[in-house]
């Protein structure tokens, strides 16, 4: 058989992520090269990766926002596919790209860790999240999802000296090791029913009805398992708390992230798009799943004493939230599900880069007592992580307010009423543990009166921004909301 | 002026105060705080009355004003809607809030807080106005929340203080408990009618009042009936209803000012308003209405009891607000919505001016609220006394004063009632007659009568002072004497003073008996005829103030205030003499029946419980230990559990994870 | 039918002429003075059998598995090789890319040091 030459221009992003992610890296390598003393270099931030990844982003942004028409177009034969949805998360990729590069800078560089490293793995981490975002073909799926995986166990290694953080590192990639067998044992099954793994052929395959229910249960569960690791759903979540605490906030900004939005994609490509027929199963294990996840996450996240270990349990909950949108297995669903994790990345990025902000060489910030009174320390950052607090709460008129919203009136379209109940419940007590950091910050006294320091303009003028943006989406919900449904029907409409 | 103009001016008037006063509340100092919200509270209030002036000739608006979000078949939208009963709750919304604000140039002076505290209350306003201005339930909710949330913000004003911080969590929990109902019942309505419109849901009410759900299979329940319940039980969380009213007493650590407008005269009366609202729907179910009934017979009652042994000045007119809820809420169950509206007016005006003359009160005591550290005061703020001896009157009902028309109404609908439950109201608001006399006027004789205690406050052999007898005044470590407060605080008293004496009179006849509220509150006459025997009997307000001289009532609040004078001017011996005969009668009062306590253990104490519980068990597999107990001391420990992080709990994760397959394949492979 | 089979039957006598030739020569004209280490068995320079439980370099193993990166890249080439003339342009330039990267990946261990012993 011969290949015919394949249509590179709805690959042409990734092309060029790939491309830059490389010369990072030779830069880096070079420039110790280049020095004699090399622990000088090391303490002197590096700058040239930094400003080659935002450029890089910004390319990739410019390249997807200008090819973006709306249209599914399909190359490799058929296993890369560019549509509606996968802009529009790519896009958010990028951002999330960005804004953690941003975000970071003051905090690598107190640290020692603002190296090449840091940013051609960001890269390689985004370039497999577009190739997961973009994949129409079990292959390409798995393909980009080790991508992603493996670039983000070395960044929580990143900080090598750091018992915690290797110890994260460590139970990061065993425990991924173990989700991508379990992955690859459900997609080899599925294989073993369908004889294909191009996601459309197998759903037509499905559609046709299947000799075997029991194979396709077993897969599914399998599916369903690598799946629920890779979002941190329970009872697959025990990694994310770990993770997100152990990890250099830096990193955790990053995983906390950009890769729900793939996570996001990964779930909608393989259940929606694959294995749409097998829906009535599906569903019931994502239920299970979510109800799950809303317990755990927002129950536990309740007696946590460290700010990133109860964002890590919030994550939980909130993914559950997510799977709800999906399990309607209905098109306004994804639209929901989608909106929910775009708002959520938003909110994410905001509420990491704050704790980044507030951290300082020797000091992480990361310690529920160390917001208190921050209000009479830092005024405007305050208001800022109380915007956050409120929004992820789910408090009008912030936008995650919408989000849940979009969510549960989905949910009871699809007459999921008792769910939509729990759903409400568990938001209420999760409710609480977001209170209390407003809380600490507005009516506690501060441990230490000392001033927060300046931080760089353009982190703080992006944190401002992305703060607000969170309140200004809640008070026009209406743009990105329809962007997202819109999306989501020109591509599987 | 357009109208619709004239409408948006109400709320964004006071918003535009309170953004300028709360952004740029440094750039424009104090003065200039005050007197922009001040100006757009006035602005409002001017708005108001011309929109009531117009709403009386007829006019009547309903309709979209912004499209906010479109979703489906969801559609968001901030909408109007301008009737009589909307007029009068804006009129008293902003009167009071204008009063209140003020007021509160006097009361908050010396506060480092003070624009924050003028941004807040305008802020407060202008989510009131939304609420009663909605003309959707989305909306409606939405206003529900923002005065929820000021008044969270507003309990915890002065943040410093460990049990304000209390309060308004407190606050801010029960009120979640209410909103879970509340926003069910909306959730049921926008499943079942397809719209949020107010209109449109009313117009469908009557097709689908035999409709039945049922939440447990095989026992169906009438649909209107569920939403009405659900509905009520988000008001009872607003209006401090009998289960849910421990927030309010609490929410006295506020300042002030807010006691009176927010938990008194606008805020906690947002149920009664949102139910008088549902009317249409309330009719529906019977049911509901007797839930509705007797939750307010025990809350006027047993809230009244209360009243009568609290020390704190604050928490006296916070229990009688209570109590007066209840009286509200027995008004909407019998059906007689324009009375519960019409009391919720003339209360919103004596119950603002006692709360703004206890404040008075407290400014001329030097913050010191304990009525057992006060008497004589009359000598030394008569303004004060006199408007509050006038609040206290209008509250007991005190022929021809403002509270006694809308109270005797109120008793004379339940009379007529013959609702399930009606019985028990009826017994209770009567009674409820003798302990609202008695405390209030328990509170006046200590205060502005009888010995002035306050020169031997805080002085730690109070016992023995109080024996050798307080007229040789050695004034030892006592208080300076109270003065009375400043224009600012009493000018605002003697303008609710006003209202307080002459609403009743001047209003009930156009309210209660014309044709004022139309087609805004609708009533199944046939169904529920309090309101119809209520008309018959009334035979204008003169006849109606030389037959109160002659019922129960009166004579009742009379017998409670002599109580109060002989227990407390006569033989101030009896009341120590008496609680001590009546142990635990008296610390079943005293502990506020045991509410608080419960809670405390039950809810708080059980959901640590379970949280506590979880995160152990999270904790064998998540090695929390390490790196909790890592960022604080041991060292030593440290090290210990991470080598035990080595030895592999990594295990566990996975062995999680492999259950978690287990079991779903258990589950859904067969 | 069997004289297809010659070539392979001289493949293999070539094959082993040239094995066996070198060790024969190497055998007969090279000086032979046997001591105890050139006489115990060679591995990696660890004795053959001992207690396997002793301590080892870590360096070994980032060798090892840098070592097992660029092997299975032949796997890889191989079967490529093999079908080259089918899969035309597109396939030649694949591998083309793919041994790209891996040469990035090489010359970013070299850089950093990670084939120094030291």
């Amino acid at each position: 058989m011969t290949f015919p030459m394949p249509d590179l221009l709805p690959a042409a992003p990734e092309i060029l992520v790939l491309v830059m992610a490389c010369v990072v890296l030779m830069f880096e390598a070079y420039a110790v090269r280049g020095q004699a003393d090399r622990s000088e270099i090391v303490a002197r931030p590096r700058v040239a990766g930094y400003v080659l990844t935002l450029l890089t982003l910004l390319a990739a942004a410019g390249l997807t926002a200008f090819t973006a028409n709306g249209v599914s177009a399909t190359t490799f034969s058929g296993m890369f596919v560019d549509d509606a949805m996968a802009d529009l998360l790519k896009l958010m990729t990028y951002l999330a790209g960005i804004a953690a590069a941003i975000y970071s800078r003051q905090y690598l560089a107190d640290r020692a860790l603002m190296r090449g490293e840091y940013f051609a793995l960001l890269l390689f981490a985004v370039l497999g999240m577009m190739v997961m975002i973009s994949a129409s073909h079990l292959l390409t799926l798995y393909l980009g999802l080790e991508l992603l995986s493996l670039a983000l166990y070395a960044m929580v290694a990143l900080r090598r000296d750091d018992a915690v953080a290797v110890e994260a590192a460590m139970k990061y990639f065993v425990l991924g090791a173990l989700a991508s067998g379990l992955l690859l044992y459900g997609m080899s099954m599925l294989y073993g029913l369908t004889g294909t793994l191009e996601l459309n052929k197998m759903a037509a395959t499905l559609a046709g009805g299947v000799d075997n229910p029991v194979v396709l249960a077993f897969g599914l569960v399998f599916v369903v398992a690598g799946l629920g690791f890779k979002l941190g759903t329970a009872p697959f979540h025990m990694w994310v708390p770990d993770i997100y605490h152990g990890a250099p906030t830096a990193v955790t900004l990053f995983i906390g992230s950009a890769p729900k939005l793939a996570a996001f994609a990964f779930v909608i490509r393989l259940l929606a798009d694959g294995l749409q027929p097998a829906h009535a199963d599906w569903q019931q294990m994502l239920a299970v799943m979510a109800v799950l996840s809303l317990a755990i996450g927002n129950l536990a996240a309740i007696m946590q004493t460290n700010i990133k270990r109860m964002l890590a349990y919030s994550t939980i909950a909130h993914m559950g939230f997510l799977l709800l949108g999906v399990m309607t297995g209905e098109l306004n669903g994804y639209g929901a599900a989608l909106y929910y994790v775009v708002t959520y990345v938003i909110m994410s990025l905001g509420a990491f880069g704050l704790i980044l902000h507030l951290a300082r060489a020797g000091f992480e910030a990361d310690a529920l007592d160390d917001y208190k009174g921050l209000n009479s320390r830092a005024p405007w950052l305050a208001a800022l992580m109380a915007i956050l607090m409120l929004s992820m709460a789910g408090l009008p008129p912030f936008v995650g307010f919408y989000a849940k919203l979009t969510v549960l009136q989905a949910l009871v379209g699809a007459g999921w009423i008792w769910l939509a109940v729990v759903a409400v419940l568990f938001s209420l007590v999760g409710a609480y543990y977001y209170l209390r950091v407003v809380k600490l910050m507005y009516f506690d006294t501060p441990h230490s009166h000392e001033p927060v320091l300046a931080t760089p303009g353009d982190a703080r003028l992006l944190l401002s921004v992305n703060g607000l943006g969170v309140l200004l989406l809640g008070l026009l919900p209406q743009p990105l909301l329809a962007l997202c449904l819109e999306a989501m029907r020109l591509t599987y409409g | 002026m357009d109208m619709k103009t004239l409408y948006l001016t109400v709320p964004l008037a006071p918003l535009a105060g309170a953004i300028i006063a709360g952004l740029f509340g440094r750039a424009i100092g104090r003065v200039g705080a005050h007197t922009v919200t001040i100006a757009g509270v006035a602005i409002a209030f001017l708005a108001s009355i011309l929109i009531f002036q117009d709403v009386l000739a007829g006019n009547t608006f309903n309709g979209p004003v912004y499209t906010w979000l479109t979703s489906g078949d969801l559609r968001l939208e901030i909408g109007f809607l301008i009737d009589p009963l909307t007029a009068v709750m804006m009129l008293v919304v902003t009167f009071v809030s204008l009063c209140v604000h003020v007021y509160t140039i006097g009361y908050m002076a010396d506060d480092p807080g003070y624009q924050r505290f003028f941004s807040y209350i305008a802020l407060f306003t202008f989510a009131m106005l939304m609420l009663v201005m909605s003309n959707n339930f989305l909306q409606l909710f939405f206003g529900w929340e923002a005065v929820g949330l000021v008044s969270y913000l507003l309990i915890g004003f002065w943040y410093t203080r460990e049990s304000a911080i209390y309060a308004n969590l407190k606050a801010f929990l029960v009120n979640r408990v209410g909103d879970l109902g509340f926003l069910l019942g909306i959730g049921l309505i926008w499943v079942h009618f397809g719209t949020l419109d107010y209109a449109e849901v009313f117009q469908k009410a009557p097709q689908l009042a035999e409709r039945t759900i049922s939440l447990i299979q095989g026992y169906p329940w009438a649909l209107m009936t569920v939403i009405c319940i659900l509905l009520f039980i988000g008001a009872m969380g607003k209006s401090a209803q009998f289960p849910l009213h421990v927030w309010l007493p609490d929410s006295m650590e506020g300042p002030t000012p807010i006691s009176a407008l927010i938990h008194a005269a606008t805020m906690v009366t947002a149920g009664i308003f949102m139910v008088a609202r549902m009317s249409p729907l309330f009719e529906l179910s019977d049911t509901a209405l007797s839930f509705v009934l007797v939750i307010g017979a025990i809350t006027a009652l047993f809230m009244g009891f209360l009243g009568m042994v609290q020390n704190d000045i604050k928490r006296v007119v916070a229990y009688s607000t209570l109590s007066q809820l209840g009286y509200m809420t027995v008004a909407l169950g019998v059906s007689a919505y324009s009375v519960a509206i019409f009391h919720l007016m003339t209360h919103a005006f004596f119950k603002a001016l006692l709360f703004l003359a206890a404040g008075s009160v407290i400014i001329g005591m030097h913050h010191d609220q304990d009525i057992r550290n006060m008497g004589g005061l009359r000598k030394y703020m008569p303004i004060t006394w006199i408007t509050l001896l006038i609040g206290s009157l209008a509250l007991i009902g005190t022929p021809g004063l403002s509270g006694f028309f809308s109270k005797d109404s109120i008793i004379l609908a339940t009379y007529a009632s013959d609702l399930w439950g009606s019985g028990f109201a009826a017994f209770a608001v009567t009674a409820g007659v003798f302990v609202t006399a008695f405390y209030s006027f328990r509170m006046y004789f200590l205060v502005f009568h009888g010995p002035e205690r306050f020169r031997h406050a805080h002085d730690t052999h109070d016992h023995e002072a109080d024996k050798n007898g307080d007229a040789h005044g050695h004034h030892h470590g006592g208080h300076a004497a109270p003065h009375e407060s400043p224009w600012v605080v009493t000018v605002p008293l003697i303008l609710l003073a006003i209202p307080s004496i002459y609403a009743g009179w001047a209003y009930i006849e156009p309210m209660l008996f014309g044709d004022f509220f139309g087609s805004a509150i609708v009533v199944n006459h046939a169904a529920h005829p309090a309101m119809q025997s209520l008309a018959e009997q009334f035979h204008g307000a003169g006849a109606m103030v030389l037959h109160g001289l002659v019922s129960l009532p009166f004579w009742l609040a009379v017998a409670g205030v002599a109580t109060a004078w002989y227990l407390y001017m006569v033989r101030r011996d009896l009341p120590e003499k008496i609680r001590r005969k009546a142990g635990i009668l008296y610390t079943i009062l005293e502990r506020k029946y045991g509410f608080d306590d419960f809670n405390d253990w039950f809810f708080a104490g059980g959901a640590r419980l379970v949280g506590g519980r979880l995160w152990r068990w999270g904790d064998v597999f998540a090695i929390d230990g390490v790196l909790v107990n890592g960022t604080a001391r041991a060292v030593g420990r440290l090290a210990a559990v991470v080598r035990s992080l080595q030895t592999g709990y990594i295990y566990h994760y996975a062995f999680a994870m492999i259950i978690g397959v287990a079991l779903l394949i258990t589950w859904f492979v067969d | 039918m069997l004289e297809n089979y010659f070539p392979i039957l001289l493949f293999i006598l070539v094959g082993l002429a040239i094995g066996i030739g070198p060790m024969l020569l190497g055998w007969v004209l090279a000086p032979n003075r046997p001591d105890a280490e050139k006489l115990s068995p060679y591995e990696c320079g660890f004795e053959a059998f001992e207690d396997a439980r002793m301590k080892f370099d870590v360096r070994y193993y980032l060798v090892a598995i840098l070592f097992i990166l660029f092997d299975l890249e032949i796997a890889f080439l191989f079967p490529w090789a093999v079908v080259l003339e089918q899969i035309g342009a597109f396939g030649f330039w694949s591998m083309v890319v793919f041994l790209a990267i891996l040469v990035v990946g090489f010359v970013y261990e070299w850089m950093k040091g990670a084939l120094e012993w030291e």
